[in-house]
């Protein structure tokens, strides 16, 4: 309901800040078991310091003065979950599967550096969404999905960056999107471990002051619009180790179901916000490898979670098969070669084309993951 | 359905209780309330679509879809669920039965939230169909000879990518949230159905469609829209308004053709413009908008009044060539809206004219009173014609279970 007194209307925006109306339509925990979350410019303080396992809501007001964000981490600053932009005198809810184990939470006033931490302890094992047998099942998929991409992401970056040391401009420029596909079909696992994703896949416009640009961007600029490759040995090792880090992290780390879902939106959402702009590759002009490997990593998240899927909503696995069959069918008619055309080479109207079928897939993936939850 | 019928009777009732301090237009099938505060719901069902003789609002978003899709059940789908979201947001309720914040914490909302705490403020959601839908699904023979994308005039400068479309949707409201919430609501639903072909923000109605409006100015500073149809003018509306039956196929009969233009003001030139000479071109003094020789604004024009030997309105004036005396009596339901799209990188304003018609059949309507303009109006040295557009707008709905288009598709 739109219409509401004024009074309710103050509530209310509350409760749109915590994405959950909290009556009983919500999937969410009750008001009661929710762990407040007091953050302001200089305080994190967090109601309980321990939780049984199972879906844990953290209630975050922010009191302070600056924008700020909340995260629970597990070792190695694994994200579990966060909050992004919670402007000052607004509340957000965080909802995180955990499970038994230890974790920390930081609020991030200003929304930068590392937070102010607090320790987290998960005991039990309560149910957990994998409790569902087709969901558990779902994870166990994706996670033999993910290191068959690792795997590759390994040997192709590699070889990638041996030809920039070795001062092969040609070769690492044939290589640069093939090694680019393993990490874009997995790009949200990769995200989820904070620092190193901007390490390796940060633009250049993205830099915070005082950090460096490295990674494939960096070397995508040496070999395109600097095209001075000499200089470039130290970011294409540092490179190496980062990818290493990061795919080692990722097959040792087990991700949920609401993970997967909402993994395969966040793919299409880059594909509609980074792709089809050009924004992504803007020296190379090599957006449709990474548009093709979003793509195929959204897919293969969807197909994990298609046994479940198929249980709660078999109409929507229909629409989702017919759109995904769209998307490749539109994006067929730009192959060239082994690979695709360049982004500077489409039109406006093929690329409305393309953005018309991202679009049309991500509104029904944008409702997986209340599906997902909804068990 | 059920719950639509609620809206629908709420919405119906909201009007009525206004209905006693406005007017009520007698056509013999129907009555058009009007809102008394502009906070109000203005119904969405009756004999006509609101948002035509609705007393002009003051903001505008108006859409233009593709379809895309070659699934005629899918678009048929799409149109039952628009028209129960615009049933609802007329209604000033949330696009979904869910809600901004009603569902489920890891879902998004079925509306995007941002008129939470707004009222209706007398939205209105006007559907029209281009001569390009008629061309798919084989809805060729429901085509009425009327809607045929408007010719090419003299000086048109159109651009193909802001213009035409498959299915038009006018939204006005009081508020430009409110009206811009719509909109984007409906092309979120329409996703994978349809796509934004272009789309246009309005402020500032530029005519008045009711005699209880004042008559606006446009950005040019004159009074525009004195001579405009007026909701009141009933005799008048049924012969140049509303399509009757047996002017085109069945499904048209009670409703109206849309024409917009989207039309560049160069402002900078014309600023620099003696007053004479913008009173010269428009045929009306600036001050009170009274046609030149006369001095009220709703005195009728005297095309014959000689100032010495020359014609007091001079001959390519805009009122004049515009006048229905000058078109074998055509006359137009305006309800165009100020543009401002920012600045055009060359200092200058890229603004003008969001220019709206209705009428009972373009080629006695905007068609011969274009090209009369197109050849002669002085004014033309300070306008371009950037976009066009030719929508069929059929009848309102008048029960909660009936649909847009569906008529024109079962």
């Amino acid at each position: 309901m739109r219409r509401i007194t004024a009074a309710s209307a103050a509530s209310l925006l509350l409760l749109a800040g915590c994405g959950s109306s909290g009556d009983d339509s919500s999937a969410a925990a009750g008001s009661d078991d929710k762990i407040a979350v007091a953050a302001s410019d200089t305080a994190c303080e967090v109601a309980k310091s321990e939780s049984g396992a199972g879906t844990v809501t953290f209630a975050i007001s922010n009191k302070g003065d600056k924008v700020t964000e909340f995260y629970v981490y597990a070792a190695g600053d694994r994200v579990m979950g966060e909050v992004e932009n919670i402007a000052p005198g607004l509340s957000r809810d965080l909802h995180v599967e955990l499970t038994a184990g230890t974790y920390e939470t930081a609020c991030k006033p200003g929304m930068i550096g590392k937070g102010i931490r607090n320790g987290f302890t998960v005991t039990g094992s309560a149910a957990a969404l994998t409790e569902d047998a087709k969901l558990a099942q779902a994870t166990t998929d994706y996670q033999r999905y993910v290191k068959s991409q690792t795997g590759a992401l390994i040997d192709k970056t590699t070889e990638f960056v041996a030809a920039v040391k070795a001062g092969d401009a040609a070769k690492a420029k044939a290589l640069f999107p093939v090694s680019r596909t393993y990490w874009e079909r997995i790009e949200p696992v990769a995200e989820i471990f904070g620092d190193l994703d901007p390490a390796i896949d940060g633009r250049e416009d993205g830099l915070e002051p005082g950090q460096d640009f490295t990674g494939y961007h960096r070397l995508e600029k040496d070999l395109w619009q600097t095209e001075d490759i000499s200089k470039s040995g130290p970011i294409a090792d540092k490179l190496l180790v980062d990818v290493q880090k990061i795919v080692d992290q990722a097959n040792s780390a087990s991700l949920s179901p609401l993970q997967l879902a909402n993994g395969a939106k966040e793919l299409l959402d880059e594909v509609a916000s980074g792709k089809i702009t050009g924004e992504e590759d803007r020296y190379s002009h090599t957006d449709l490898w990474d548009f093709a490997a979003n793509v195929e990593g959204s897919q293969a998240a969807i197909a994990a979670l298609r046994p479940a899927l198929e249980e709660k909503d078999p109409a929507l696995v229909k629409t989702l098969d017919e759109r995904f069959a769209a998307v490749e069918a539109a994006l067929e008619t730009h192959r060239s070669g082994d690979g695709w055309k360049l982004h500077d080479q489409l039109s406006q109207a093929d690329l409305k084309v393309l953005s018309d079928n991202i679009n049309a897939l991500a509104e029904p993936i944008s409702t997986v993951a209340g599906l997902v939850a909804g068990k | 359905m059920k719950r639509r019928r609620m809206i629908g009777m709420a919405g119906a009732g909201v009007g009525l209780a206004a209905a006693g301090g406005a007017f009520a237009l007698s056509q013999g099938s129907g009555t058009v309330p009007v809102a008394s505060s502009s906070g109000d719901a203005i119904p969405f069902y009756g004999v006509r679509q609101a948002g035509i003789v609705t007393p002009a609002q003051d903001r505008l978003h108006f859409v233009a879809f593709d379809v895309i899709t070659k699934n005629r059940a899918e678009l048929v789908t799409m149109l039952e669920n628009w028209t129960a979201a615009a049933a609802r947001m007329t209604a000033g309720l949330d696009a979904g039965t869910m809600g901004a914040v009603g569902g489920i914490p890891e879902s998004p909302p079925d509306d995007t939230g941002e008129a939470i705490g707004l009222p209706a403020s007398g939205l209105t959601l006007t559907i029209g169909f281009g001569p390009s839908l008629f061309t798919k699904f084989g809805l060729g023979k429901q085509r009425p000879v009327a809607l045929e994308d408007l010719p090419h005039f003299p000086g048109d400068a159109i651009d193909a990518t802001i213009s035409g479309g498959d299915i038009g949707i006018q939204a006005c409201a009081h508020d430009p949230q409110v009206a811009v919430h719509a909109i984007r609501n409906l092309a979120r639903m329409g996703m994978g159905v349809v796509s934004v072909r272009w789309s246009q923000l309005g402020f500032g109605r530029t005519s008045s469609t009711s005699t209880s409006q004042a008559t606006p100015r446009n950005l040019f500073g004159f009074k525009d829209g004195t001579a405009n149809l007026k909701a009141e003018e009933t005799a008048l509306l049924d012969e140049h308004l509303w399509v009757r039956d047996g002017d085109g196929p069945s499904w048209m009969t009670g409703g109206s053709y849309l024409v917009t233009r989207k039309i560049r003001m160069i402002v900078e030139t014309w600023d620099r413009t003696s007053l004479g000479e913008q009173e010269a071109i428009v045929g009306r003094t600036k001050g009170s908008g009274a046609p030149l020789g006369s001095s009220g604004e709703f005195d009728e024009p005297d095309f014959s009044a000689m100032s010495g030997n020359i014609p007091t309105i001079p001959v390519d004036a805009h009122v004049r060539l515009a006048h229905p005396t000058q078109n074998q009596g055509a006359r137009l339901l305006r309800r165009g809206y100020n543009f401002v799209d920012g600045s055009d990188g060359l200092g200058r304003l890229n603004a003008g004219l969001f220019f709206i018609a209705y009428q009972r059949d373009p080629r006695r309507g905007f068609i011969p009173v274009q090209t009369a303009l197109a050849r002669r109006d002085s004014m033309n040295e300070y306008i371009r014609h950037i976009s066009s557009g030719i929508f069929a707008c059929p009848p309102g709905l008048e029960a909660a279970d009936d649909f847009w288009g569906r008529k024109l598709f079962t």
